[in-house]
């Protein structure tokens, strides 16, 4: 497993990424071009469906309409994007991401670590058990589950002040909830691999000079875990906010969805208008492009470290 | 819990065989902690463990129970009542969607193994070379994998729209007369859907794949093309059996991905006309207008079963791997 071989020391992040590019023997000159061409072909494939979709999103509906799609001429400009972002109610569905993405994020995270804690610092019999319950309730498809919880969600009241239904389902907290119960499985695998590499001293140590459990994982432990509580942060807000599947089920309130399972409605809205449609989905995707481009190194080593994430 | 049985068995069954010689290594036991301690560090995994019971395992477990009972949701618990195997029966014999969505599943299963496996592999072994821009190359292959799948069904939807997609337009198949209908034709739209998922599953597979080789010693990999071996000999005598661990990994991620296939198509079409999936006949069971939550949870449990038939396994050698070393 490679999470446990790379979190075998607290230095394994960083010691990684200074071995990146690892010294295989150089291959001869034609063969190292015929791989550059055939590496630069494969990318240029891959990047060609975000190209025409940015390309198209520059150009009036009208514009490609009179000239086609695979063109060049006609006018160019931004009026897609402003469109999409006051017609489609992008703000309003922003905001609603961001109430659902941060809480869960950060509860996540919470609550994982505190398992991570106990599993990996002490050795307690139902530790085994606790890990496979969590790791492989992460595992499951969402499908699996989800007819029993969405009746559940339907019979669990909540004060008006939290849900204007009255109930989980159709709720923020509803939908903050189980994405923590989904995710804290594969945040607390990692972490507790990580923390099983912290030297036995360290919290020996503070236990000695009478520091509780809570201390010890507050003030001794959590500091040490920073690089991959960061790797794992990137990971599960680009998940969070990437989920389309329980906030299509669980949220009916078409005004209360996250973007990602607005974008549903804005289909029927702006219709065969792909330009519009082209505009609203690169908006929808700066979130998470800004994050990989900014934290590309946590976001793969939060992948790697894992490596069990489905 | 469904994994009880297997996963318990093992953990208690060595500790009566030598109980004496275990119990020094153990570095703190129950009994050296406070009631304090004892009450922080049972809250601590208290309380995720509720939650992930209680919003995970519980309702896999009530999605199995369900699948015996008729229960059309209206009405409280008190409406259900027993049904036997006929849930099962139905699925099997007279719903028309099912075979279609089994036959969808594997295909997605198939085509997983069969492109961004290889591909992914492929081209973690050339990037993890010395060579220039691999970091680029790199970037770019896992560039889909940070969008969500609902976008990458608009991102279907607009290089296989049949008039104003890049497919047709750059093979010029956009005419009323040599039209090619990707997203409309039952027999072609769901290989549209396979290529936009493969784009972003090899980017996947790719990163995992570059973890993975960092545990192969490189100067293994020099030693056998010293002593004449080429590249491919290399690769499947020193490389591929360091990659035994990983493999299993993406196998696993492989196989939950196909079974949890849904955003895609559900955008693309509401997984109809050629698109059905399992994931998509469970989800209209409940939120349709036909509510029939005993048929959609046999649907269910027949996707619960496949995945903890990988699950399972995987997970326990995990653990028990772990447990050892």
């Amino acid at each position: 497993m490679t999470a446990a071989t790379d979190a075998q020391q607290p230095g394994g992040l960083a010691a990684r990424r200074g071995r990146a590019d690892r010294p295989y023997r150089r291959p001869a000159r034609p063969v190292r071009a015929a791989l550059h061409i055939f590496l630069i072909g494969t990318c240029l494939v891959w990047l060609a469906p975000l190209l025409y979709a940015l390309y198209t999103a520059l150009r009036p509906y009208a514009s490609t309409q009179t000239h086609g799609y695979v063109s060049f001429g006609g006018t160019y400009n931004f009026t897609n994007f402003s469109n999409a972002w006051s017609q489609g109610d992008l703000p309003l569905y922003f905001r609603n991401s961001f109430v659902i993405t941060i809480p869960a994020l950060v509860l996540t995270l919470f609550l994982a670590s505190m398992v991570g804690f106990v599993v990996a610092r002490h050795s307690f019999k139902i530790n085994i058990v606790l890990l496979m319950i969590f790791t492989a309730g992460n595992l499951l498809p969402q499908q699996a589950i989800i007819t029993p919880l969405y009746k559940l969600y339907l019979m669990i009241p909540l004060p008006s002040w939290l849900s204007d239904s009255g109930y989980l389902d159709d709720s923020f907290l509803g939908l903050i909830l189980i994405n923590v119960a989904f995710q804290t499985g594969f945040c607390a695998f990692v972490l507790s691999n990580y923390m099983r590499t912290i030297p036995h001293e360290l919290t020996e140590a503070a236990r000695v000079d009478g520091a509780s459990e809570w201390r010890q994982y507050r003030q001794v432990i959590l500091p040490l875990c920073r690089p991959v509580l960061a790797a794992l942060a990137t990971l599960e807000f680009t998940w969070i906010y990437n989920d389309f599947f329980w906030a299509t089920v669980l949220m009916q309130t078409g005004a209360n969805r996250p973007i990602t399972a607005a974008l549903n409605n804005l289909q029927g809205q702006f219709f065969v208008n792909n330009n519009l449609i082209s505009a609203a989905a690169l908006i929808v995707a700066v979130p998470t492009l800004a994050v990989f481009i900014a934290l590309q190194k946590q976001f793969v080593s939060g992948l790697t470290l894992g490596a069990t994430k489905g | 819990m469904s994994m009880n049985p297997a996963s318990t068995t093992p953990v208690s069954a060595p500790a009566p065989a030598q109980p004496a010689a275990r119990r020094p290594k153990r570095r703190n036991s129950v009994t050296r902690l406070g009631a304090r301690d004892r009450l922080t560090l049972t809250l601590m995994a208290g309380v995720p463990t509720i939650l992930t019971v209680g919003l995970v395992w519980i309702p896999a477990l009530a999605t199995i129970v369900l699948s015996f009972t008729n229960w059309n949701g209206i009405g409280g618990l008190s409406q259900i009542t027993g049904a036997g195997l006929q849930n099962y029966r139905v699925m099997f014999t007279i719903y028309p969607e099912f075979p279609p969505a089994i036959e969808h599943n594997l295909l997605w299963l198939a085509v997983f193994f069969a492109v961004p496996l290889p591909l992914g592999l492929y081209l973690a072994t050339q990037l993890n070379k010395q060579m220039r821009f691999s970091r680029v190359y790199q970037s770019v292959i896992f560039l889909p994998v940070v969008l969500s799948l609902a976008l990458i069904g608009f991102m279907t939807e607009l290089v296989f729209s049949p008039t104003q997609g890049l497919i047709n337009n750059l093979t010029g198949h956009t005419k009323q007369s040599n039209l090619v209908d990707w997203l409309g034709d039952p027999h072609l739209n769901i290989w549209a859907v396979l290529i936009m998922a493969c784009w972003r599953q090899t980017g996947y597979i790719m990163i995992l794949y570059l973890a993975g080789l960092k545990s192969v010693d490189p100067s293994q990999v020099e030693a056998a093309q010293l002593d004449g071996a080429n590249e491919w000999v290399s690769f499947r005598h020193v490389v591929w059996p360091a990659l035994r661990s990983v493999n299993i990994v993406v196998m696993v991620v492989t196989v939950i991905e196909s079974l949890r296939a849904f955003d895609i198509v559900y955008i693309v079409n509401q997984g109809t006309n050629g698109l059905e999936l399992l994931s998509v006949l469970i989800t209209d069971n409940i939120i349709g207008e036909t509510s029939r939550i005993g048929f959609g949870s046999a649907l269910a449990t027949v996707l619960l079963v496949i995945s903890l038939a990988f699950v399972v396994p995987y997970v326990y050698t995990t653990f028990r791997k772990d447990r050892r070393s």
